[in-house]
């Protein structure tokens, strides 16, 4: 593995093989007080932010420094990026200084193939060797994510093939929904996307899900719903009449928790609104994983770093 | 000057003959004949003989984007792709909004004097679809025969009526860039399973259809002459064909980008691939090669639209639509339209040379090849392959999507009123007079 | 170490037959012997445990305690080590995947640890795999025991059990079987097939 942009570069047995080591890694550090692994030492990883995200950012920062590797955060808004230079000039600078991994973060789709490409032909010219791990692009993807959210499915329901997962809500703006549609059906579970028409995009029918608009028809058949946040500035978009019109048709409430079956897992990818998309007491509920998701977030970045940085270069 | 011999060339791929030119016009055209004293000779070897070539759509990118394309680097792009004539958009800056800017791109072109350079006016002042440009000044007095505000269409459907209406009275045409931009706002992507999956929001080929079937019931009731630029959408050639079948005076252009590629090509975000309208899919490109051959859509226009690398070169959705076309136009419709069968030599020259002449209202360009026309000529060998090398490519920007590629039909000589302006791929520099 | 696996016994390579070191009853009187051995040499320990190196030495790790126990000794608790993340060769190689790692309950604190693994070469791994343990507490002392050892040391550390001697060339392989992982027990040499 040479970069992780898309859940789409990684066949069942590579994305079987990061929850695997996310595993070991979760064991390795187990009860430990000091939690260090020397496993990256001399490795420096940059972290570069162009969208603010604390959760993200800090998750990967900590798998960075768990595994000795130096990590350096960039803040889009700290750096010469405010001054207009270009993504390409910015990446190809942190890479001529000896970043092995650039975490990125950007609004721009595709934003991380991008640096990829431009790392790659860098390579070809000098012999540096950059890694790209997306950490969320535009609307296309944020793997990590989904891997975390998968490691979270396994743990909870001991597997992944086979079970059915919804996932609802602000399908088409979300990076988060596309990483787990793919991710999960490579994975062999059965997804099914769960929005209004206007929140999903055009094209969604030929991915490997299904599409409902019924969230009370589904929640019995669903080892596992997955409540995309819904985000403010979409209300006055007219993708849907009002706030509460959405929290009444596709929030989950506590009376919807109970049509989950008893194993039904809860999802959030957070931040979450709580009262929107979900009823505060269902957030803390013992259905819910998101406290767990966070927790595996910092080992699946851990495995990420180990994939593509511990091993001898590509 | 102006005076040439050609020998052993095939008119349309017709039965090979010699040609005299004279003064710029054809004057004699037999077997067997014997070059003129002292005249330049072409030894055309049998390759196929065409009108010069006219586009209906490029941007020279002057004045105001001279790091991506000049008229002097667009000409030259022009005659070495077999170009006698393009028309220059004007969405430059300042905007080709008034006489001053489209009467300095002519007197550049005519001073380069490669290819016949026509501004295209603006429709509306500074192209932002509000007020009537001087549609009546920049007609008369630099002679433009076209206006459009084309990156942007005229989306206030009162604006576009009263420019339908008063072009009637100018015998000009309107072209038209069919995009509801209520509809692709944001937009990067032909909207269907590609952009979906690739988190590109959405061009719907609605935004294209709506405003084409609009612009047919508008020029219709006024009487006046529309051209639709850039057709992409399958559905968008229903629209037309009804709208003629129906007496409508309406004429459409088809890129050679939308005849060849798809929107598969986008998954690398390789914003080389950005265009607008955009990429869209097989059955799109199916549905254009038909119409094109059927006579639905009129003309292949290139939509030359050079951008200096630091355009190209970013993220998807900040990097400028566009793609070069003029030296790779001839050679894409030869392998998505002659070599499948769909058009012959003669169904080239009508698409890329006769019918733009006339859309546009150029007497001089398009016509037969015949004796006392004037000798606008573009000989091609047709079987010849070639790959494709945007850094060897004569515009100032590399942005072509072929890159690699390769592709049928070389131009070995372009001639312009008698004069050589290319051959073998080398630019011929006119004579100082 | 990863050349002194099992490997694809039987199968190409020099055509040569593999040589036996060790049969089946071989294997399991060695065992005992290491055994007996543990005993005598920790009896005055409070808090034996016995840590396997992943995958053959857990194995052999489980089987020594079973064998301590079996002939009057107190059957010591078993754990696991993998000691990948803490190697200082991971770059020669592609990414290794990671093994198990599971410390029994109470740990190894103050306790007498007996490392096991299979086939003792460089002592890399052993490196290696008592620096993950000394990220997990700290062991009153730490020894080591081994089915094989082959010398070619490249550190300074030395078995404390060792069942058999091997003098090997580099371009040798040792191949260890172990019946819950390969069917059988077995030690053979493989001549002129590594490096």
């Amino acid at each position: 593995m040479k970069h992780l942009l898309t859940v789409t570069d990684l066949d069942a047995a590579t994305a079987t093989a990061l929850l695997d080591t996310s595993d070991r890694l979760r064991q390795a550090l187990l009860g430990r007080e000091v939690r260090k692994l020397p496993t990256l030492r001399g490795r420096t990883v940059i972290t570069m932010f162009y969208e603010d995200s604390t959760r993200t950012r800090v998750s990967f920062e900590i798998a960075g420094k768990w595994m000795s590797a130096d990590t350096v955060n960039v803040s889009a808004k700290g750096s010469s990026v405010s001054k207009g230079e270009s993504l390409r000039d910015t990446s190809l600078t942190l890479s001529a200084m000896g970043a092995d991994c650039v975490i990125v973060r950007h609004p721009a789709s595709g934003a991380a193939h991008r640096l990829a490409g431009w790392a790659d032909k860098d390579q070809a010219a000098t012999g540096t060797h950059t890694s790209i791990v997306n950490a969320g692009d535009g609307t296309h993807e944020h793997p990590t994510q989904a891997l975390l959210d998968a490691a979270t499915l396994r743990d909870r329901l001991g597997s992944v093939a086979g079970r059915r997962i919804g996932i609802v809500g602000d399908v088409l703006h979300s990076r988060v929904a596309r990483s787990n549609v793919f991710l999960l059906a490579t994975l062999g579970a059965e997804v099914v996307l769960i929005a209004p028409p206007t929140l999903l995009p055009v094209g969604a029918a030929q991915w490997p899900c299904r599409v409902s608009h019924d969230i009370d028809a589904e929640l019995p058949g669903l080892d596992a719903i997955m409540m995309l946040r819904v985000q403010a500035e979409r209300m006055t978009g007219g993708f849907f009449p009002s706030s509460r019109e959405y929290a009444v048709s596709y929030g989950l409430s506590e009376a919807r928790a109970a049509m989950l079956p008893e194993h039904g897992v809860v999802l959030h990818p957070g931040p979450m609104v709580r009262g929107m998309e979900i009823a505060p007491s269902v957030a803390d509920s013992a259905r819910a994983a998101i406290l767990a998701q966070v927790r595996n977030g910092v080992h699946v970045r851990m495995a990420v770093l180990y994939h593509l940085l511990a091993g001898a270069p590509e | 000057m102006s005076d040439l011999f050609i020998r052993n060339a095939r008119p349309y791929g017709d039965d090979a003959v010699d040609l005299v030119v004279s003064g710029g016009v054809i004057t004699e055209i037999g077997t067997g004949l014997t070059a003129p004293d002292g005249v330049e000779t072409i030894d055309a070897e049998g390759r196929v003989l065409l009108p010069g070539l006219v586009d209906l759509h490029v941007h020279l990118r002057e004045p105001g984007g001279e790091e991506s394309e000049t008229i002097a680097t667009g000409s030259r792009a022009a005659a070495l792709g077999g170009f006698t004539a393009v028309f220059a958009m004007p969405n430059t800056s300042p905007v080709a909004d008034t006489d001053v800017v489209t009467s300095h791109v002519r007197r550049r072109g005519a001073e380069v004097g490669l290819v016949d350079v026509h501004p295209v006016g603006a429709v509306t002042v500074g192209l932002k679809g509000e007020r009537l440009a001087e549609l009546g000044t920049m007609a008369s007095a630099s002679g433009v025969r076209m206006f459009s505000d084309d990156g942007h269409c005229v989306n206030d459907p009162l604006v576009m009526r009263r420019a339908l209406e008063y072009a009637s009275a100018l015998d000009v045409v309107i072209a038209q860039h069919a995009e509801d931009h209520r509809l692709t706002q944001g937009a990067q992507a032909n909207e269907g399973v590609v952009a979906s999956r690739l988190g590109l929001a959405g061009w719907p080929a609605t935004a294209e259809e709506t405003i084409v079937a609009r612009d047919c019931a508008l020029a219709r009731e006024a009487g006046a002459r529309l051209h639709v630029c850039h057709v992409s959408s399958a559905r968008t050639v229903d629209v037309l064909r009804s709208a003629k079948a129906a007496g409508v005076k309406v004429s459409a252009e088809v890129t050679p980008h939308h005849l060849l590629l798809t929107d598969a090509a986008l998954t690398s975000y390789d914003p080389v691939n950005k265009v607008n309208p955009p990429l869209r899919t097989a059955a799109d490109t199916q549905a254009m090669r038909a119409a094109l051959a059927e006579g639905v859509i009129d003309v292949v226009a290139t939509d030359h639209a050079p951008h200096a690398s630091q355009y190209k070169d970013t993220e998807w959705q900040v990097a400028k639509p566009g793609m070069l076309g003029l030296q790779t136009a001839l050679s894409v419709v030869v392998h998505t339209m002659v070599e499948p069968g769909l058009l012959d030599w003669h169904g080239v020259a009508r698409v890329m040379s006769e019918r733009p002449a006339e859309i546009a209202g150029l007497p001089d360009q398009g016509r037969p090849i015949a004796v006392g026309e004037p000798a606008n000529l573009t000989l091609v060998d047709g079987d010849e392959p070639w790959t494709v090398r945007g850094a060897t490519l004569a515009s100032l920007a590399s942005n072509t999507p072929y890159e690699g590629m390769r592709l049928p039909a070389v131009v070995t000589a372009t001639v312009l009123r008698g004069r050589v302006t290319a051959r073998d791929g080398r630019i011929v520099e006119p004579v100082a007079t | 170490m990863a050349n002194d696996r099992r490997g694809d016994v039987g199968g190409e390579g020099t055509g040569l037959p593999d040589h036996e070191l060790l049969s089946a009853s071989d294997v399991t009187r060695t065992i005992a012997r290491i055994a007996h051995q543990i005993i005598e040499k920790t009896a005055d320990a409070e808090h034996v445990v016995l840590i396997g190196i992943p995958t053959r030495g857990t194995v052999l790790a489980r089987r020594l305690a079973a064998a301590v126990a079996e002939f009057g000794g107190t059957e010591p608790a078993v754990g696991t080590v993998d000691p990948t993340l803490y190697r200082d060769d991971l770059r020669r190689r592609p990414t290794r995947a990671l093994e198990d790692t599971q410390f029994p309950e109470g740990g190894v604190d103050d306790a007498l640890v007996v490392l096991v693994d299979d086939v003792l070469m460089s002592g890399r791994t052993v490196r290696a795999a008592l620096d993950a343990l000394s990220e997990h507490g700290r062991p009153r002392s730490v020894q080591l025991a081994v089915l094989v050892d082959r010398g070619h040391r490249e550190l300074p550390i030395r078995a404390d059990y060792v069942g058999k001697n091997v003098p090997t060339s580099r371009s040798e392989l040792i191949l260890v079987s172990l019946t819950e992982i390969d069917g059988e027990d077995r030690v053979s040499i493989r001549r002129g097939a590594g490096e």
